[in-house]
Protein backbone atom coordinates (compact mmCIF):
# COMPACT_ATOMS: atom_id res chain seq x y z
CA UNK A 1 0.00 0.00 0.00
CA UNK A 2 1.03 3.53 -0.51
CA UNK A 3 2.23 5.73 2.11
CA UNK A 4 -0.77 6.43 4.72
CA UNK A 5 -0.84 10.14 4.32
CA UNK A 6 -0.62 10.23 0.63
CA UNK A 7 -4.15 8.12 0.45
CA UNK A 8 -7.61 9.67 -0.72
CA UNK A 9 -10.38 9.20 0.91
CA UNK A 10 -11.92 6.54 -1.11
CA UNK A 11 -8.32 4.68 -0.60
CA UNK A 12 -8.59 4.56 3.00
CA UNK A 13 -11.99 4.20 3.48
CA UNK A 14 -11.33 0.68 1.02
CA UNK A 15 -8.40 -0.22 2.86
CA UNK A 16 -9.86 0.30 6.40
CA UNK A 17 -12.92 -1.82 5.60
CA UNK A 18 -10.69 -4.70 3.95
CA UNK A 19 -8.68 -4.33 7.48
CA UNK A 20 -5.41 -3.81 5.27
CA UNK A 21 -4.84 -0.80 7.89
CA UNK A 22 -6.53 1.31 10.98
CA UNK A 23 -7.85 4.58 11.39
CA UNK A 24 -5.14 5.03 14.02
CA UNK A 25 -2.19 4.06 11.92
CA UNK A 26 -3.19 6.52 9.35
CA UNK A 27 -3.85 9.16 11.89
CA UNK A 28 -0.42 8.48 13.46
CA UNK A 29 0.90 9.05 10.18
CA UNK A 30 -0.20 11.83 9.39
CA UNK A 31 0.26 13.74 13.48
CA UNK A 32 4.18 12.86 12.42
CA UNK A 33 4.25 14.32 8.89
CA UNK A 34 2.40 17.29 10.38
CA UNK A 35 5.14 17.21 13.12
CA UNK A 36 7.33 17.42 10.28
CA UNK A 37 5.98 20.64 8.24
CA UNK A 38 6.58 23.32 10.25
CA UNK A 39 7.85 24.94 8.07
CA UNK A 40 4.75 25.18 5.56
CA UNK A 41 2.86 27.03 8.91
CA UNK A 42 -0.34 25.13 7.68
CA UNK A 43 -1.83 23.53 11.25
CA UNK A 44 -1.85 26.05 13.75
CA UNK A 45 -3.51 24.42 16.25
CA UNK A 46 -2.92 20.59 16.82
CA UNK A 47 -5.12 18.49 18.50
CA UNK A 48 -3.62 14.76 18.50
CA UNK A 49 -5.44 13.66 21.40
CA UNK A 50 -8.99 14.26 20.30
CA UNK A 51 -7.63 12.48 17.04
CA UNK A 52 -6.64 9.50 18.87
CA UNK A 53 -9.76 8.75 20.47
CA UNK A 54 -11.48 9.46 17.53
CA UNK A 55 -9.11 7.17 15.73
CA UNK A 56 -9.58 4.28 18.16
CA UNK A 57 -13.57 4.54 18.28
CA UNK A 58 -13.68 4.30 14.10
CA UNK A 59 -11.08 1.46 14.91
CA UNK A 60 -13.49 -0.24 17.17
CA UNK A 61 -16.76 0.85 14.67
CA UNK A 62 -15.09 -0.73 11.77
CA UNK A 63 -15.14 -4.73 14.04
CA UNK A 64 -18.60 -3.49 14.72
CA UNK A 65 -21.50 -2.65 12.85
CA UNK A 66 -20.97 0.76 11.96
CA UNK A 67 -19.11 -0.06 8.87
CA UNK A 68 -21.38 1.70 6.63
CA UNK A 69 -20.08 5.19 7.92
CA UNK A 70 -18.97 7.45 5.14
CA UNK A 71 -15.89 8.76 6.38
CA UNK A 72 -15.27 6.14 9.04
CA UNK A 73 -11.62 6.76 10.46
CA UNK A 74 -10.61 9.34 8.07
CA UNK A 75 -8.18 12.33 9.48
CA UNK A 76 -8.97 15.27 8.24
CA UNK A 77 -7.56 19.24 8.73
CA UNK A 78 -10.38 21.62 9.95
CA UNK A 79 -10.10 25.48 9.00
CA UNK A 80 -9.96 27.65 11.39
CA UNK A 81 -12.91 29.29 10.88
CA UNK A 82 -15.12 26.53 11.59
CA UNK A 83 -15.98 26.50 15.77
CA UNK A 84 -15.17 23.25 17.64
CA UNK A 85 -15.63 22.54 21.03
CA UNK A 86 -12.98 23.76 23.48
CA UNK A 87 -10.36 23.91 20.40
CA UNK A 88 -9.13 27.22 19.86
CA UNK A 89 -11.23 28.60 17.03
CA UNK A 90 -10.04 32.34 15.87
CA UNK A 91 -10.57 32.81 12.33
CA UNK A 92 -6.94 33.53 12.80
CA UNK A 93 -7.36 36.88 14.04
CA UNK A 94 -6.28 38.18 17.07
CA UNK A 95 -9.37 39.41 18.03
CA UNK A 96 -10.54 36.14 18.74
CA UNK A 97 -7.12 35.12 20.81
CA UNK A 98 -8.12 32.80 23.46
CA UNK A 99 -11.70 31.82 22.19
CA UNK A 100 -12.46 28.14 22.79
CA UNK A 101 -16.07 27.41 21.75
CA UNK A 102 -18.90 26.00 23.93
CA UNK A 103 -20.17 24.70 20.29
CA UNK A 104 -19.37 22.10 17.54
CA UNK A 105 -20.05 23.84 14.11
CA UNK A 106 -22.62 21.52 12.43
CA UNK A 107 -20.11 21.15 9.56
CA UNK A 108 -17.70 19.35 11.83
CA UNK A 109 -20.41 17.23 13.85
CA UNK A 110 -21.39 15.92 10.90
CA UNK A 111 -18.74 14.99 9.86
CA UNK A 112 -17.69 13.68 13.43
CA UNK A 113 -20.50 11.76 13.11
CA UNK A 114 -19.71 10.37 9.52
CA UNK A 115 -16.61 9.00 11.53
CA UNK A 116 -13.97 11.24 10.41
CA UNK A 117 -10.66 12.36 12.83
CA UNK A 118 -9.88 15.45 13.48
CA UNK A 119 -6.04 16.96 12.97
CA UNK A 120 -6.31 20.16 14.23
CA UNK A 121 -7.02 23.50 13.02
CA UNK A 122 -5.97 25.20 9.68
CA UNK A 123 -3.99 28.62 8.87
CA UNK A 124 -6.15 31.11 7.10
CA UNK A 125 -6.84 34.61 6.18
CA UNK A 126 -7.99 36.25 8.65
CA UNK A 127 -12.01 36.19 8.94
CA UNK A 128 -11.29 34.42 5.19
CA UNK A 129 -10.63 37.95 4.19
CA UNK A 130 -7.26 37.63 1.49
CA UNK A 131 -6.24 35.41 -1.51
CA UNK A 132 -2.56 34.94 -0.54
CA UNK A 133 -2.75 33.91 3.35
CA UNK A 134 -0.94 36.57 4.36
CA UNK A 135 -3.36 38.42 6.71
CA UNK A 136 -3.41 35.37 8.72
CA UNK A 137 -2.63 36.68 13.18
CA UNK A 138 -0.45 33.69 12.82
CA UNK A 139 1.67 34.56 9.96
CA UNK A 140 1.91 33.16 6.36
CA UNK A 141 1.09 29.70 5.07
CA UNK A 142 3.83 28.35 2.32
CA UNK A 143 2.62 25.79 -0.87
CA UNK A 144 4.91 22.93 -0.44
CA UNK A 145 5.43 23.96 -4.49
CA UNK A 146 8.21 25.10 -4.71
CA UNK A 147 10.25 25.54 -7.96
CA UNK A 148 12.66 28.38 -7.57
CA UNK A 149 14.15 30.06 -4.03
CA UNK A 150 10.96 31.93 -3.58
CA UNK A 151 8.45 31.02 -0.87
CA UNK A 152 5.25 30.85 -2.82
CA UNK A 153 1.63 31.46 -1.06
CA UNK A 154 -0.76 28.87 -1.36
CA UNK A 155 -3.67 31.04 -1.89
CA UNK A 156 -6.15 31.92 0.26
CA UNK A 157 -8.06 32.64 2.22
CA UNK A 158 -8.47 28.77 2.33
CA UNK A 159 -4.37 28.53 2.43
CA UNK A 160 -3.89 26.59 5.22
CA UNK A 161 -6.24 23.78 4.06
CA UNK A 162 -4.61 23.42 0.66
CA UNK A 163 -0.97 23.63 2.05
CA UNK A 164 -1.94 20.55 4.29
CA UNK A 165 -3.81 18.35 1.28
CA UNK A 166 -1.29 19.16 -1.21
CA UNK A 167 1.39 18.33 1.16
CA UNK A 168 -0.30 15.31 2.63
CA UNK A 169 -0.70 16.03 6.15
CA UNK A 170 -4.28 14.36 6.20
CA UNK A 171 -6.49 13.14 3.99
CA UNK A 172 -8.71 16.40 3.37
CA UNK A 173 -9.80 19.48 4.87
CA UNK A 174 -12.70 21.41 4.98
CA UNK A 175 -12.47 24.79 3.53
CA UNK A 176 -14.64 27.79 3.08
CA UNK A 177 -15.78 30.11 -0.19
CA UNK A 178 -16.99 33.83 -0.06
CA UNK A 179 -15.40 34.96 -2.92
CA UNK A 180 -13.29 31.89 -4.21
CA UNK A 181 -11.50 31.05 -1.01
CA UNK A 182 -11.62 27.54 -1.65
CA UNK A 183 -11.28 26.98 -5.24
CA UNK A 184 -7.79 29.24 -5.89
CA UNK A 185 -6.36 27.87 -2.89
CA UNK A 186 -6.99 24.37 -4.57
CA UNK A 187 -6.01 25.81 -8.12
CA UNK A 188 -2.43 26.97 -6.58
CA UNK A 189 -1.62 23.83 -4.82
CA UNK A 190 -2.75 21.16 -7.47
CA UNK A 191 -6.03 19.69 -5.67
CA UNK A 192 -9.45 19.70 -6.35
CA UNK A 193 -11.99 22.37 -4.01
CA UNK A 194 -15.74 22.35 -4.85
CA UNK A 195 -17.81 25.09 -3.75
CA UNK A 196 -21.42 24.02 -3.05
CA UNK A 197 -24.94 25.50 -4.09
CA UNK A 198 -25.50 28.21 -1.39
CA UNK A 199 -27.39 26.62 0.96
CA UNK A 200 -26.29 23.17 0.02
CA UNK A 201 -24.12 23.25 3.43
CA UNK A 202 -25.31 24.67 7.09
CA UNK A 203 -23.31 27.75 8.17
CA UNK A 204 -23.91 27.36 11.49
CA UNK A 205 -20.91 27.68 13.94
CA UNK A 206 -18.78 28.77 11.06
CA UNK A 207 -17.09 32.33 11.55
CA UNK A 208 -19.80 34.70 9.99
CA UNK A 209 -17.59 36.87 6.83
CA UNK A 210 -20.19 37.70 3.46
CA UNK A 211 -23.52 35.39 4.95
CA UNK A 212 -24.83 35.61 1.46
CA UNK A 213 -22.01 34.32 0.12
CA UNK A 214 -20.44 32.18 2.39
CA UNK A 215 -20.30 28.24 1.79
CA UNK A 216 -18.16 25.80 3.15
CA UNK A 217 -17.21 22.94 0.93
CA UNK A 218 -14.34 20.08 0.56
CA UNK A 219 -10.72 20.41 -0.33
CA UNK A 220 -9.33 16.84 -1.25
CA UNK A 221 -6.86 15.12 -3.19
CA UNK A 222 -9.77 13.88 -5.77
CA UNK A 223 -12.91 14.48 -7.21
CA UNK A 224 -14.50 11.15 -5.84
CA UNK A 225 -13.16 12.39 -2.44
CA UNK A 226 -14.97 15.91 -3.16
CA UNK A 227 -18.31 13.35 -3.49
CA UNK A 228 -17.81 11.23 -0.71
CA UNK A 229 -17.13 14.29 1.91
CA UNK A 230 -19.27 16.36 0.33
CA UNK A 231 -22.19 13.96 0.88
CA UNK A 232 -20.87 14.38 5.21
CA UNK A 233 -21.01 17.85 4.95
CA UNK A 234 -24.61 18.91 3.42
CA UNK A 235 -28.16 18.52 4.06
CA UNK A 236 -30.34 20.86 6.13
CA UNK A 237 -30.12 22.07 9.40
CA UNK A 238 -32.83 23.98 11.58
CA UNK A 239 -30.02 26.12 12.94
CA UNK A 240 -29.10 27.87 9.44
CA UNK A 241 -32.77 29.27 8.16
CA UNK A 242 -30.68 29.67 4.68
CA UNK A 243 -29.54 25.95 4.84
CA UNK A 244 -31.85 24.08 2.01
CA UNK A 245 -34.42 21.62 3.24
CA UNK A 246 -33.31 19.26 0.04
CA UNK A 247 -32.51 15.72 0.37
CA UNK A 248 -28.92 14.97 -0.13
CA UNK A 249 -28.32 12.83 -3.13
CA UNK A 250 -25.64 9.90 -3.46
CA UNK A 251 -23.08 12.31 -4.86
CA UNK A 252 -20.09 9.21 -5.38
CA UNK A 253 -23.18 7.32 -7.41
CA UNK A 254 -23.62 10.13 -9.38
CA UNK A 255 -19.54 9.89 -10.75
CA UNK A 256 -20.45 7.53 -13.51
CA UNK A 257 -17.60 9.32 -15.76
CA UNK A 258 -20.47 9.07 -18.70
CA UNK A 259 -21.01 13.29 -20.20
CA UNK A 260 -22.15 12.12 -23.59
CA UNK A 261 -24.81 14.61 -24.79
CA UNK A 262 -23.68 17.38 -22.26
CA UNK A 263 -23.58 20.69 -22.93
CA UNK A 264 -20.29 22.90 -21.91
CA UNK A 265 -20.82 26.93 -21.93
CA UNK A 266 -17.74 28.68 -22.70
CA UNK A 267 -17.88 32.32 -21.93
CA UNK A 268 -16.58 34.44 -24.22
CA UNK A 269 -16.34 37.24 -21.04
CA UNK A 270 -13.54 35.16 -19.19
CA UNK A 271 -10.95 35.48 -21.75
CA UNK A 272 -9.32 38.36 -20.33
CA UNK A 273 -7.01 40.77 -21.55
CA UNK A 274 -3.35 39.77 -20.47
CA UNK A 275 -4.58 36.79 -19.87
CA UNK A 276 -0.58 34.10 -19.67
CA UNK A 277 -0.89 31.98 -23.03
CA UNK A 278 -0.44 28.88 -20.95
CA UNK A 279 -3.95 29.45 -19.02
CA UNK A 280 -5.53 30.08 -22.69
CA UNK A 281 -3.69 26.73 -23.63
CA UNK A 282 -5.17 24.87 -20.84
CA UNK A 283 -8.39 26.46 -20.96
CA UNK A 284 -8.65 25.03 -24.59
CA UNK A 285 -7.20 21.72 -23.46
CA UNK A 286 -9.73 21.84 -20.89
CA UNK A 287 -12.69 21.81 -23.36
CA UNK A 288 -11.00 19.29 -25.85
CA UNK A 289 -10.84 16.90 -23.34
CA UNK A 290 -14.57 17.51 -22.68
CA UNK A 291 -15.60 17.28 -26.37
CA UNK A 292 -13.28 14.03 -27.02
CA UNK A 293 -15.57 12.84 -23.83
CA UNK A 294 -18.74 12.99 -25.53
CA UNK A 295 -19.98 16.73 -24.69
CA UNK A 296 -20.41 20.16 -27.10
CA UNK A 297 -18.91 22.56 -26.59
CA UNK A 298 -20.79 25.72 -26.93
CA UNK A 299 -19.93 29.40 -26.56
CA UNK A 300 -21.92 31.24 -24.47
CA UNK A 301 -21.77 34.89 -22.88
CA UNK A 302 -22.14 36.17 -19.68
CA UNK A 303 -22.43 39.70 -20.10
CA UNK A 304 -22.11 41.41 -16.86
CA UNK A 305 -18.88 39.56 -15.98
CA UNK A 306 -16.71 42.41 -15.94
CA UNK A 307 -18.88 43.96 -13.14
CA UNK A 308 -18.98 40.96 -10.59
CA UNK A 309 -15.21 42.07 -8.53
CA UNK A 310 -16.52 46.09 -7.81
CA UNK A 311 -20.25 44.38 -6.97
CA UNK A 312 -18.10 41.76 -4.19
CA UNK A 313 -16.63 44.71 -3.03
CA UNK A 314 -19.63 46.44 -2.48
CA UNK A 315 -21.22 43.55 -1.29
CA UNK A 316 -18.92 41.60 0.71
CA UNK A 317 -17.20 44.59 3.10
CA UNK A 318 -21.12 45.55 3.63
CA UNK A 319 -22.06 42.32 4.97
CA UNK A 320 -18.75 41.80 7.23
CA UNK A 321 -19.03 45.07 8.56
CA UNK A 322 -22.26 43.94 9.97
CA UNK A 323 -21.29 40.50 11.18
CA UNK A 324 -17.98 41.64 12.47
CA UNK A 325 -19.39 44.45 14.36
CA UNK A 326 -20.09 41.90 16.65
CA UNK A 327 -16.23 42.29 17.85
CA UNK A 328 -16.34 44.25 20.71
CA UNK A 329 -13.89 43.27 23.85
CA UNK A 330 -17.09 42.13 25.59
CA UNK A 331 -18.15 38.25 24.81
CA UNK A 332 -15.51 36.95 23.43
CA UNK A 333 -11.61 37.47 22.40
CA UNK A 334 -9.61 40.09 23.06
CA UNK A 335 -9.72 43.41 25.45
CA UNK A 336 -7.76 46.08 25.08
CA UNK A 337 -6.03 47.96 28.20
CA UNK A 338 -7.69 51.09 28.84
CA UNK A 339 -5.99 54.19 29.74
CA UNK A 340 -7.70 56.34 32.85
CA UNK A 341 -10.51 57.94 31.79
CA UNK A 342 -11.48 55.75 28.68
CA UNK A 343 -15.26 54.83 28.37
CA UNK A 344 -16.98 52.56 26.69
CA UNK A 345 -16.75 54.00 23.15
CA UNK A 346 -12.29 53.90 23.76
CA UNK A 347 -12.69 50.58 24.67
CA UNK A 348 -14.43 49.28 21.47
CA UNK A 349 -12.00 51.40 19.26
CA UNK A 350 -9.12 50.30 21.03
CA UNK A 351 -10.03 47.00 20.87
CA UNK A 352 -10.96 46.51 17.62
CA UNK A 353 -7.67 48.81 16.10
CA UNK A 354 -5.75 46.02 18.11
CA UNK A 355 -7.79 43.24 17.27
CA UNK A 356 -8.34 43.13 13.71
CA UNK A 357 -5.32 43.34 10.84
CA UNK A 358 -4.92 45.98 8.16
CA UNK A 359 -7.18 44.13 5.47
CA UNK A 360 -9.65 43.96 7.79
CA UNK A 361 -10.18 47.14 9.11
CA UNK A 362 -10.02 48.63 5.32
CA UNK A 363 -12.69 46.23 4.23
CA UNK A 364 -14.85 46.51 7.26
CA UNK A 365 -14.89 50.50 6.87
CA UNK A 366 -15.40 49.87 3.56
CA UNK A 367 -18.75 48.59 4.37
CA UNK A 368 -19.38 51.05 6.94
CA UNK A 369 -18.93 53.83 4.62
CA UNK A 370 -21.30 51.74 1.55
CA UNK A 371 -23.85 51.34 4.13
CA UNK A 372 -23.88 54.54 5.74
CA UNK A 373 -26.60 57.24 5.66
CA UNK A 374 -26.50 58.95 1.85
CA UNK A 375 -24.72 56.29 0.17
CA UNK A 376 -26.22 52.87 0.76
CA UNK A 377 -28.90 53.55 -2.53
CA UNK A 378 -25.84 54.50 -4.47
CA UNK A 379 -23.35 52.34 -3.56
CA UNK A 380 -24.99 49.33 -1.69
CA UNK A 381 -28.50 48.94 -3.31
CA UNK A 382 -26.52 49.40 -7.38
CA UNK A 383 -24.19 46.61 -6.38
CA UNK A 384 -27.31 44.42 -5.31
CA UNK A 385 -29.00 45.37 -8.76
CA UNK A 386 -25.93 44.29 -10.19
CA UNK A 387 -25.87 41.25 -8.71
CA UNK A 388 -29.36 40.37 -9.49
CA UNK A 389 -28.10 40.93 -13.50
CA UNK A 390 -25.06 38.92 -13.08
CA UNK A 391 -27.44 35.81 -11.61
CA UNK A 392 -29.75 36.29 -14.51
CA UNK A 393 -26.35 35.54 -16.94
CA UNK A 394 -26.20 32.30 -15.65
CA UNK A 395 -30.00 31.51 -15.81
CA UNK A 396 -30.31 32.51 -18.96
CA UNK A 397 -27.31 30.22 -20.26
CA UNK A 398 -28.93 27.63 -18.68
CA UNK A 399 -32.61 27.84 -19.86
CA UNK A 400 -30.36 27.42 -23.42
CA UNK A 401 -29.45 23.93 -22.03
CA UNK A 402 -26.12 24.62 -20.82
CA UNK A 403 -25.37 21.83 -18.48
CA UNK A 404 -21.76 23.17 -16.85
CA UNK A 405 -19.25 26.49 -17.49
CA UNK A 406 -15.61 25.24 -18.28
CA UNK A 407 -13.33 28.41 -16.86
CA UNK A 408 -9.81 28.74 -15.61
CA UNK A 409 -9.86 28.80 -12.02
CA UNK A 410 -7.20 31.59 -11.66
CA UNK A 411 -5.92 33.88 -13.48
CA UNK A 412 -2.18 32.88 -13.07
CA UNK A 413 -0.45 30.17 -10.90
CA UNK A 414 1.04 30.58 -7.17
CA UNK A 415 2.97 33.72 -6.79
CA UNK A 416 6.03 34.47 -4.22
CA UNK A 417 4.98 35.78 -0.84
CA UNK A 418 5.42 39.56 0.12
CA UNK A 419 5.39 39.81 -4.10
CA UNK A 420 2.22 41.83 -3.68
CA UNK A 421 2.84 43.70 -0.84
CA UNK A 422 3.27 47.44 -2.39
CA UNK A 423 0.57 46.51 -4.63
CA UNK A 424 -2.78 48.17 -4.55
CA UNK A 425 -5.46 46.01 -2.72
CA UNK A 426 -7.71 45.78 -5.78
CA UNK A 427 -4.27 44.13 -7.34
CA UNK A 428 -5.43 41.37 -4.78
CA UNK A 429 -8.61 41.26 -5.44
CA UNK A 430 -8.22 40.30 -8.83
CA UNK A 431 -7.11 36.84 -8.09
CA UNK A 432 -11.08 36.19 -7.70
CA UNK A 433 -12.02 37.00 -11.52
CA UNK A 434 -12.74 34.12 -12.14
CA UNK A 435 -14.91 32.66 -9.22
CA UNK A 436 -16.18 35.45 -7.64
CA UNK A 437 -19.48 35.36 -9.87
CA UNK A 438 -20.43 31.58 -8.77
CA UNK A 439 -20.77 32.80 -5.06
CA UNK A 440 -22.76 36.13 -6.39
CA UNK A 441 -24.45 33.93 -8.44
CA UNK A 442 -25.24 31.13 -5.23
CA UNK A 443 -23.88 28.64 -7.81
CA UNK A 444 -21.83 25.50 -7.16
CA UNK A 445 -17.90 25.70 -8.99
CA UNK A 446 -15.37 23.30 -8.74
CA UNK A 447 -11.38 23.75 -9.48
CA UNK A 448 -9.77 20.91 -10.84
CA UNK A 449 -6.06 20.80 -11.37
CA UNK A 450 -5.01 20.33 -15.22
CA UNK A 451 -2.06 20.72 -15.84
CA UNK A 452 1.73 22.81 -14.75
CA UNK A 453 2.73 25.91 -15.98
CA UNK A 454 6.22 25.99 -17.94
CA UNK A 455 7.98 26.89 -14.49
CA UNK A 456 6.12 23.78 -13.15
CA UNK A 457 3.65 25.01 -10.82
CA UNK A 458 -0.06 23.78 -11.17
CA UNK A 459 -3.07 25.29 -12.90
CA UNK A 460 -6.41 24.32 -12.05
CA UNK A 461 -9.45 24.65 -14.29
CA UNK A 462 -13.04 25.85 -12.86
CA UNK A 463 -16.37 23.88 -13.63
CA UNK A 464 -19.60 25.97 -12.50
CA UNK A 465 -23.26 24.01 -12.37
CA UNK A 466 -26.37 24.87 -12.26
CA UNK A 467 -27.86 24.90 -8.72
CA UNK A 468 -28.18 22.07 -6.29
CA UNK A 469 -26.73 19.96 -9.29
CA UNK A 470 -23.39 19.17 -7.50
CA UNK A 471 -23.94 15.36 -8.88
CA UNK A 472 -23.74 16.33 -12.57
CA UNK A 473 -20.71 18.99 -11.52
CA UNK A 474 -19.06 16.32 -9.89
CA UNK A 475 -19.64 13.92 -12.58
CA UNK A 476 -18.22 16.41 -15.44
CA UNK A 477 -15.38 17.31 -12.73
CA UNK A 478 -14.78 13.39 -12.77
CA UNK A 479 -14.06 13.18 -16.78
CA UNK A 480 -12.54 16.40 -16.80
CA UNK A 481 -9.46 14.73 -14.11
CA UNK A 482 -9.62 11.74 -15.61
CA UNK A 483 -8.87 13.12 -19.21
CA UNK A 484 -6.56 15.63 -17.34
CA UNK A 485 -4.58 12.83 -15.61
CA UNK A 486 -2.89 15.07 -13.02
CA UNK A 487 -0.82 13.23 -10.83
CA UNK A 488 1.81 15.87 -9.92
CA UNK A 489 3.01 16.16 -6.28
CA UNK A 490 5.38 19.05 -5.12
CA UNK A 491 8.64 17.54 -4.10
CA UNK A 492 9.29 17.29 -0.51
CA UNK A 493 11.89 20.24 0.77
CA UNK A 494 9.96 21.00 4.22
CA UNK B 1 -16.66 61.19 -5.33
CA UNK B 2 -13.52 61.54 -3.22
CA UNK B 3 -13.07 61.04 0.58
CA UNK B 4 -10.91 63.43 2.35
CA UNK B 5 -9.07 63.05 6.14
CA UNK B 6 -12.61 64.15 7.30
CA UNK B 7 -14.58 61.70 5.94
CA UNK B 8 -12.41 58.98 6.50
CA UNK B 9 -11.96 59.80 10.18
CA UNK B 10 -15.71 59.58 10.25
CA UNK B 11 -15.71 56.41 8.48
CA UNK B 12 -13.28 54.86 11.41
CA UNK B 13 -15.82 56.59 13.82
CA UNK B 14 -18.86 54.75 12.74
CA UNK B 15 -16.88 51.44 12.18
CA UNK B 16 -15.48 51.89 16.17
CA UNK B 17 -12.05 51.56 14.82
CA UNK B 18 -9.65 53.88 16.34
CA UNK B 19 -7.15 55.29 13.48
CA UNK B 20 -4.74 58.09 14.14
CA UNK B 21 -4.71 61.32 12.69
CA UNK B 22 -1.22 60.60 11.02
CA UNK B 23 -2.52 57.32 9.25
CA UNK B 24 -6.01 59.07 7.90
CA UNK B 25 -4.20 60.47 4.56
CA UNK B 26 -3.08 57.08 3.69
CA UNK B 27 -6.44 55.61 4.71
CA UNK B 28 -8.66 58.05 2.89
CA UNK B 29 -6.13 56.93 -0.25
CA UNK B 30 -7.03 53.63 0.05
CA UNK B 31 -10.57 53.86 0.26
CA UNK B 32 -10.52 56.30 -3.24
CA UNK B 33 -8.87 53.75 -4.85
CA UNK B 34 -11.08 51.03 -3.93
CA UNK B 35 -14.08 53.12 -4.46
CA UNK B 36 -12.60 54.31 -8.24
CA UNK B 37 -12.93 50.24 -9.08
CA UNK B 38 -16.77 50.20 -7.46
CA UNK B 39 -17.03 53.14 -9.43
CA UNK B 40 -17.49 50.65 -12.54
CA UNK B 41 -20.69 49.63 -11.45
CA UNK B 42 -22.59 53.16 -12.42
CA UNK B 43 -21.89 51.69 -16.28
CA UNK B 44 -24.26 49.40 -15.65
CA UNK B 45 -28.41 49.78 -16.88
CA UNK B 46 -30.15 48.64 -13.45
CA UNK B 47 -33.16 50.32 -14.25
CA UNK B 48 -36.37 48.40 -13.44
CA UNK B 49 -33.96 45.70 -11.66
CA UNK B 50 -34.61 44.91 -8.48
CA UNK B 51 -31.71 44.66 -5.79
CA UNK B 52 -31.20 41.53 -4.83
CA UNK B 53 -32.37 40.20 -1.54
CA UNK B 54 -32.23 35.95 -1.38
CA UNK B 55 -29.83 34.37 -4.23
CA UNK B 56 -31.89 30.68 -3.49
CA UNK B 57 -35.75 31.87 -4.70
CA UNK B 58 -36.84 29.78 -1.17
CA UNK B 59 -39.00 30.90 1.78
CA UNK B 60 -36.64 30.79 4.69
CA UNK B 61 -37.53 28.10 7.13
CA UNK B 62 -39.74 29.06 10.10
CA UNK B 63 -40.30 27.15 12.95
CA UNK B 64 -42.42 27.50 16.24
CA UNK B 65 -41.55 30.84 18.34
CA UNK B 66 -40.67 28.61 21.68
CA UNK B 67 -37.67 28.21 23.68
CA UNK B 68 -35.03 25.41 22.83
CA UNK B 69 -32.79 26.12 24.40
CA UNK B 70 -30.70 28.03 27.18
CA UNK B 71 -30.14 28.50 30.97
CA UNK B 72 -26.61 28.33 30.53
CA UNK B 73 -24.68 31.54 31.84
CA UNK B 74 -21.90 29.73 32.74
CA UNK B 75 -20.85 28.65 29.45
CA UNK B 76 -22.13 31.93 27.95
CA UNK B 77 -19.90 33.71 29.81
CA UNK B 78 -17.33 31.38 29.47
CA UNK B 79 -15.05 33.20 27.10
CA UNK B 80 -16.03 36.67 28.26
CA UNK B 81 -12.60 38.88 29.06
CA UNK B 82 -14.38 40.41 32.09
CA UNK B 83 -17.59 38.54 33.82
CA UNK B 84 -18.79 39.11 37.17
CA UNK B 85 -21.44 38.09 38.98
CA UNK B 86 -22.92 36.29 35.89
CA UNK B 87 -23.00 39.22 34.04
CA UNK B 88 -20.52 40.87 30.72
CA UNK B 89 -18.53 43.51 32.94
CA UNK B 90 -17.65 46.73 30.62
CA UNK B 91 -16.62 50.56 31.58
CA UNK B 92 -19.49 52.32 33.20
CA UNK B 93 -21.94 53.36 29.84
CA UNK B 94 -24.08 55.29 32.14
CA UNK B 95 -23.12 58.50 34.90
Amino acid sequence: MTELTRLTIAEARDALRKGETTSLEITEACLGAIEGAGALNAFVHNTPEIARDQAKAADERQQGRDEALAMNGIPLGIKDLFCTKGVPSQAASRILEGFKPEYESTVTQQLFDAGSVMLGKLNMDEFAMGSSNETSVYGDVVNPWKVDGRALTPGGSSGGSASAVAADLCLAATGTDTGGSIRQPAAFVGITGLKPTYGRVSRWGVVAFASSLDQAGPMCKSVRDCAIMLGAMAGHDPKDSTSADLAVPDFEAALTGDIRGKKIGIPKEYRMEGMPPEIEALWADGAAMLRDAGAEIVDISLPHTKYALPAYYVIAPAEASSNLARYDGVKYGHRAQMAQGDGITEMYEKTRAEGFGAEVQRRVMIGTYVLSAGFYDAYYNRARRVRALIKKDFEDVFAQGVDAILTPATPSAAFGLGEMADADPVQMYLNDVFTVTVNLAGLPGISVPAGLDKQGLPLGLQLIGRPWEEGDLLNTAYSLESAAGFVEKPAKWW
Amino acid sequence: MSIDDKTAAHVAKLARIKVEEDALPALAQEFNNILGFIEQLNEVDVEGVEPMVSVTPMRLKRRADEVTDGGMPERILANAPDAREGFFAVPKVVE
